[in-house]
């Protein structure tokens, strides 16, 4: 294998894993808050018809980025009203969000899909991704590096602060939080609210990072990969990271198996595509043998706050 | 359902549908759903009900299909009404829409992915009095026909220019399943290919999806990032060709519909699935009472399987190459299928001067020389 292509590989591997990084961190702090959204794949949807419409129109990527962001909070607001102040079934409730954001999504788009658009362009200028290594480090748009910067700042947030400990808290016993006057509902609001612009820059990647066009469900389930990646990291956004790179991975190894031969066959594409599987039992496996720590899911996950007073 | 209908008085035997009885139940018929289509059938139209994969602004497949499906309304007028319905999975979901469209009173349905034949075979005994016509299958009944179109042909074109413009002498093909459609696809772009550049080769990626453009657009860089630099695909949207403009390769080709807005540069020339007439013709047959079940595939000579323009790449000797190869597909002066065909293990599968029967392309499923297996 030569270092060429490594790199190609890489920076395939990290163009396949940033939108499922974005989704699912945006994920972990709604769960994180004792709420469960499975509408990620609808708003991802959302965001991804907005930031096309938008860079369309506009030609500016950011620009198209920020309304992503807020077609995604709007929706998301939309599942709010209904499970936090209506108490509705927020499974339900999710499943119809993501069944509603690939209809909208559908209808939005009518009329745009015979149109090309400009895939956003590297952050850094062009002469600091000469050098291999560089490129490597260097040769991303603004989504990857956001990416990144989110993990660690959605794990400041949730350790380091004494908002993240209220949101933990609220997801953890809602009613302690309640009773020492905290707002259950308006803290798990803001955090529905941040899933919502997480799903929506996610969906963003795809007509600006991935394949510079719209197509009807385009995200193609990367939303549900997402929902499940945050049980797979048991909320933990370091694990997080490693395990969407893990996916972006296998996702992108099996087709690189299939169009290579050489050395990159010697790991047979299905075998390839059967990894995230067996990965996903080990970890499973692992956290059954930590007695301790049970699998660290929010106590409070997906069960509607009545307060009793 | 008979029981549910008000008889005429001066029938004692069950109703057969027949024009004499249709003239005595005169007035009443028109209180009988069952009859109504059939004793209006000069002035009440023909609803035809079109069942799709993907969406109809895919760029490609469902969009030729729906192009068509409007042509059949622009031709056949106030003969005809239509009906779609789009992204429906393969599977029974399939069964489910092809039974709602038999219930909304579609009497010619046209299912057209590969993957609803179990379905059209299995309503298609439960609505004897309805036309089914599956696209690209191979099941057949009384009331089930199957229709499809040679896209080899336009593959053996695109070959061509591939054998000729490539600087590598390899391609990639995106494929979505190894179906008979797709491996004769593939088969006759390298046949072509090596007809030019007898060291070309072919590489088959399998990505298990009609329609999930980052997958496609994925492939095509692992392809490329491997030393392709013409680029095929068989699934049904343009990402392929947008990462062919983006990375500067040699090209790749439209598939289903011109796709040269997604890439100027990259696009060599397009296959354009023409499906308008063959469902004019159906529909006709049916609304005449002269349909009959059977297999139609007609190809670029029928004017069902087109060539786009050719791009800015292709030089005006490769064109003239291009041309002379689908002019003898045109005038059958010449098929890709005529062997001798070795297939990818060297072994010799038709012999020299024999062409293949439509059965045996149709039940296609191995590749010939040059094709790099998929693992």
């Amino acid at each position: 294998m030569t270092t060429e292509l490594l790199i190609a590989i890489i920076v395939t591997v990290v163009g396949a894993s940033t939108p499922i990084l974005i989704a699912a961190l945006g994920e972990l702090v709604v769960e994180k808050s004792g709420v469960l959204n499975l509408g990620v794949e609808g708003m991802m949807l959302i965001g991804a018809i907005t930031a096309f419409v938008v860079t369309f129109t506009t030609g500016n990527h950011y620009l198209a980025i920020l309304c992503a962001a807020g077609a995604g909070i709007a929706a998301s607001m939309i599942f709010g009203f209904l499970t936090l102040s209506l108490s509705a079934n927020q499974t339900a409730t999710g499943l119809a969000l993501t069944i509603f954001g690939t209809g909208f999504s559908a209808l939005a788009g009518q009329g745009y899909s015979a149109r090309p658009v400009t895939l956003l362009g590297p952050l850094f200028p062009g002469e600091m991704a000469t050098h291999p290594i560089w490129r490597v480090l260097f040769g991303y748009s603004a989504l990857v590096y956001f990416s990144l910067i989110m993990v660690v700042v959605v794990w400041f947030f949730l350790k380091k602060t004494r908002a993240g400990l209220i949101l933990r808290a609220v997801g953890e016993n809602d009613h302690s939080a309640h009773s020492i006057g905290y707002s259950v509902i308006g803290v798990r609001f803001a955090a529905v609210a941040f899933g919502g612009a997480m799903a929506g820059i996610a969906g963003a990647c795809f007509p600006l990072l991935l394949t510079p066009q719209w197509a009807e469900r385009m995200t193609a389930g990367r939303g549900w990969i997402a929902v499940a990646l945050v049980v797979f990291a048991s909320w933990k956004p370091f694990r997080l990271l490693a395990g969407a790179y893990l996916f972006g991975l296998v996702m992108t190894m099996e087709l690189y198996s299939k169009a290579g031969g050489g050395p990159l066959a010697a790991i047979p594409a299905e075998l390839w595509a059967a990894m995230p599987y067996l990965a996903t039992i080990v970890v499973l496996v692992l956290i059954s043998i930590r007695r301790d720590a049970s699998s660290n899911a929010p106590a409070c996950l997906g069960r509607p706050f009545l307060p009793s007073n | 359902m008979t029981d549910l209908i008000n008889k005429p008085v001066t029938q004692e035997k069950p109703m057969t549908l027949n024009r004499r009885n249709l003239l005595k139940a005169g007035a009443v018929a028109a209180a009988l759903p069952l009859l109504g289509s059939r004793a209006f059938a000069q002035t009440e139209p023909l609803k035809v009900g079109f069942v799709l994969v993907g969406t109809i602004n895919d760029n490609g497949w469902n969009y030729a299909h729906n192009q068509a499906r409007l042509y059949l309304e622009e031709q056949l007028g106030d003969a005809v009404e239509t009906v779609y319905v789009e992204n429906v999975p393969e599977g029974p979901d399939c069964e489910r829409v092809l039974r709602e469209l038999a219930q909304q009173g579609c009497k010619l349905i046209f299912a057209t992915s590969f993957g609803f034949g179990d379905s059209v075979i299995k309503v298609a005994e439960q609505f004897p009095d309805i036309t089914f016509e599956h696209a690209t299958g191979y099941m057949r009944a009384a009331n089930v026909g199957t229709y499809n179109a040679r896209f080899h042909e336009g593959r053996a074109v695109c070959g061509t220019i591939a054998g000729h413009l490539s600087q590598t002498g390899k391609a990639g093909y995106i494929g979505s399943f190894p179906i008979p459609e797709v491996v004769m696809g593939i088969n006759a772009f390298v046949l072509a290919a090596r007809k030019v550049n007898p060291d070309f080769t072919i590489t088959p990626v399998f990505i298990s999806s009609w329609n999930d453009p980052a997958r496609e657009a994925d492939a095509a860089r692992a392809m490329i990032d491997q030393g392709i630099d013409v680029i095929a695909q068989h699934t049904d949207g343009p990402a392929a060709l947008q990462v062919a403009e983006e990375r500067g390769i040699v090209g790749g080709f439209g598939q289903g519909a011109d796709m040269s807005a997604f890439a100027p540069q990259a696009q060599l020339t397009s296959i354009i699935d023409n499906w308008g007439p063959h469902y004019v013709k159906t529909a006709q047959a049916v609304i005449d009472g002269t349909w009959e079940s059977k297999d139609s595939w007609p190809g670029l000579a029928e004017g069902e399987v087109e060539i786009g323009p050719y791009g800015p790449k292709v030089t005006e000797e490769v064109a003239a190459a291009a041309e002379a190869v689908k002019q003898g597909q045109i005038d059958g002066s010449f098929n890709i299928f005529t062997g001798p065909i070795n297939d990818h293990t060297g072994v010799e599968r038709v012999a020299a001067g024999v062409t293949m029967t439509d059965e045996e392309l149709l039940g296609m499923d191995w590749y010939v020389e040059g094709v790099n297996p998929p693992a």
